[in-house]
């Protein structure tokens, strides 16, 4: 079955990746707006030689790291907190449902005027386009405990305390990983708009710089280098998920 | 000689606000009940005739409207270690271990870890699950999972074991297994019992006493000593007097369990 899965997948790319080639090639439609594998690969090659590029990397990896983790710092108690108090989700529902609303790039050239072009009006676009999805993950994932569990808590008189860090919080643990994950893409997004917007290094600047000047080999690496961290993000995340969930069926149990 | 009961249940009333006529439904309606030490009581009755919710009175999880529950003469109106729930659905918690689950009350209760990990494995070993010390509840039966809820409520040691329903979900071969295994685990641990089940036999095999509840409202019917002695291999249920106590507790709550099936066809045309 698996098998199965990885040769028809994994086909289906070769055989796409041979048809760009092979279109570039024989000019069927010019390399200068599609570019080709082969050539990316050269971009890359030649980019990776380049101190520059891996300023770049560096400086877009810690727009992302910074933002992503200053969310998780604040999404996930902020969000655990209005679950369990109602009152404060009183106060705070408006603001959390009208940022979640508004579209966050949106605020990009409010950002640069508070931050400047730096990469810290790219860390706040990125938290802020995290911290949301974070907190309302912990938050539904509070309001979903199972109030039977509850009852069997308060059954053996479990202090308030008790009943949040043995029942509440172990039932967050999936709500929150799928608003991590999904978090991360918001993220990446966040890096990307607001380098292409106005930035003076990162991955984003190399991609707008590559286009102004057609370099679409180029380009496409640069895409690829932005696709690449999502997978891996994605898949740090999966195992950790893992690691948290061995008491899951189907989450790599060893059954 | 007049002991004093262990349990006592004095007019027990409840009522619920319906949110959406506003008015007030009754759900108990003056239930009173005397449980002796050591004794185990089995309450049937129509399903909707708020057995469940007397358990959940007498444990202190929801307060009556008027009456009270005594526990050794002394009133009580809140959860205490002095009493124990095993749940309808097991209620494990996922995320933890057999061991886990069955430490959980002690944990609550502030008892020191090792000590908690001790009491438990032996409680573990008791409901005959040793060796699944460190499976996670997914990974159990549906019998396996009611015997760690019998023994996370008998690890806390309580004067009185409240049971609702707890092998309701259960396929008829196992439910026999485990009505044989609680008899069993009764004899060895000794406990007060309030048990609850919908299912006549199950009440007669188990019980010393059934007390037979009428439909909506619930208040007790009648009580029927169940003169059959123990030790009582799964055959007594063969034997001519347990038909006869079966018949006549059928007849106790046949017209209420007629009225009810006549309500639900009502509120469903």
């Amino acid at each position: 079955m698996k098998l199965e899965r990885y040769l028809i997948g994994g086909g289906t790319l070769l055989v796409f990746l041979l048809a760009w080639e092979l279109c570039a090639d024989s000019g069927a439609i010019n390399p200068l707006l599609i570019s080709s594998p082969s050539r990316i690969a050269e971009a890359g090659a030649a980019a990776m030689s380049d101190p520059d590029f891996w300023t770049d990397v560096r400086v877009s990896a810690n727009e992302f790291i910074l933002g992503y983790v200053a969310a998780i710092i604040v999404g996930v108690p902020l969000g655990l907190l209005l679950g369990t108090s109602r009152r404060l989700s009183y106060i705070f529902a408006p603001f959390v449902d009208t940022l979640n609303a508004v579209p966050r790039v949106a605020l990009l050239p409010l950002l640069i005027i508070w931050f400047g072009i730096g990469i810290w009006s790219k860390v706040a676009v990125v938290f802020l386009g995290a911290v949301i999805p974070i907190l309302i993950a912990a938050l539904s994932g509070v309001n979903t405990n199972e109030a039977r569990f509850v009852a069997m808590a308060k059954s053996f008189s479990a202090s308030r305390t008790k009943i949040f860090l043995s029942i509440i919080l172990p039932g967050t643990v999936p709500y929150i990983f799928t608003g991590l994950k999904y978090a991360a893409g918001r993220a990446l997004l966040g890096v990307v708009v607001g380098e292409l917007y106005a930035s003076t290094a990162g991955v984003g600047r190399m991609i707008a710089d590559a286009g102004n000047m057609f370099q679409t080999d180029t380009l496409f690496f640069g895409v690829l280098i932005f696709t690449a961290s999502g997978l891996v993000v994605v898949a740090v995340l999966d195992r950790l998920e893992r690691r948290f969930e061995r008491w899951r069926p189907g989450v790599g149990a060893p059954t | 000689m007049t002991a004093r009961p262990k349990l006592e249940a004095q007019d027990i009333r409840l009522s619920y606000l319906q949110p959406r006529t506003g008015t007030a439904l009754a759900a108990l309606d003056g239930v009173n009940l005397q449980i002796m030490e050591g004794e185990f009581v089995a309450i049937v009755g129509p399903s909707g005739c708020g057995k469940t919710t007397f358990l959940s009175v007498v444990d202190g999880l929801i307060a009556a409207t008027a009456g009270r529950v005594l526990v050794d003469g002394e009133a009580v109106t809140r959860p205490g270690p002095d009493r124990a729930v095993v749940f309808q659905d097991a209620s494990l918690l996922p995320w933890r271990t057999v061991l886990g689950n069955v430490r959980y009350g002690l944990e609550c209760l502030g008892v020191a870890a090792r000590e908690a990990g001790a009491r438990a494995e032996k409680l573990v070993a008791l409901v005959g699950l040793s060796g699944f010390e460190h499976h996670y509840p997914h990974e159990l039966s549906g019998g396996m999972q009611q015997r760690v809820n019998l023994a996370r409520a008998l690890v806390v040691d309580p004067k009185i074991l409240l049971m609702d329903e707890p092998f309701a979900a259960l396929d008829a071969q196992t439910r026999e297994l485990m009505q044989e295994e609680l008899l069993r685990i009764w004899a060895a641990a000794k406990k007060t019992v309030l048990f609850i089940t919908h299912q006549i036999d199950e009440a007669l095999y188990l019980a010393d006493r059934v007390v037979v509840f009428s439909g909506r409202p619930g208040k007790v019917k009648d009580s029927i000593a169940v003169d059959i002695e123990r030790p009582r291999p799964i055959g007594v249920k063969r034997q001519a007097r347990f038909h006869a106590l079966e018949d006549r507790i059928w007849e106790l709550i046949e017209e209420d369990v007629k009225t009810k099936a006549r309500e639900d066809r009502h509120a469903r045309a």
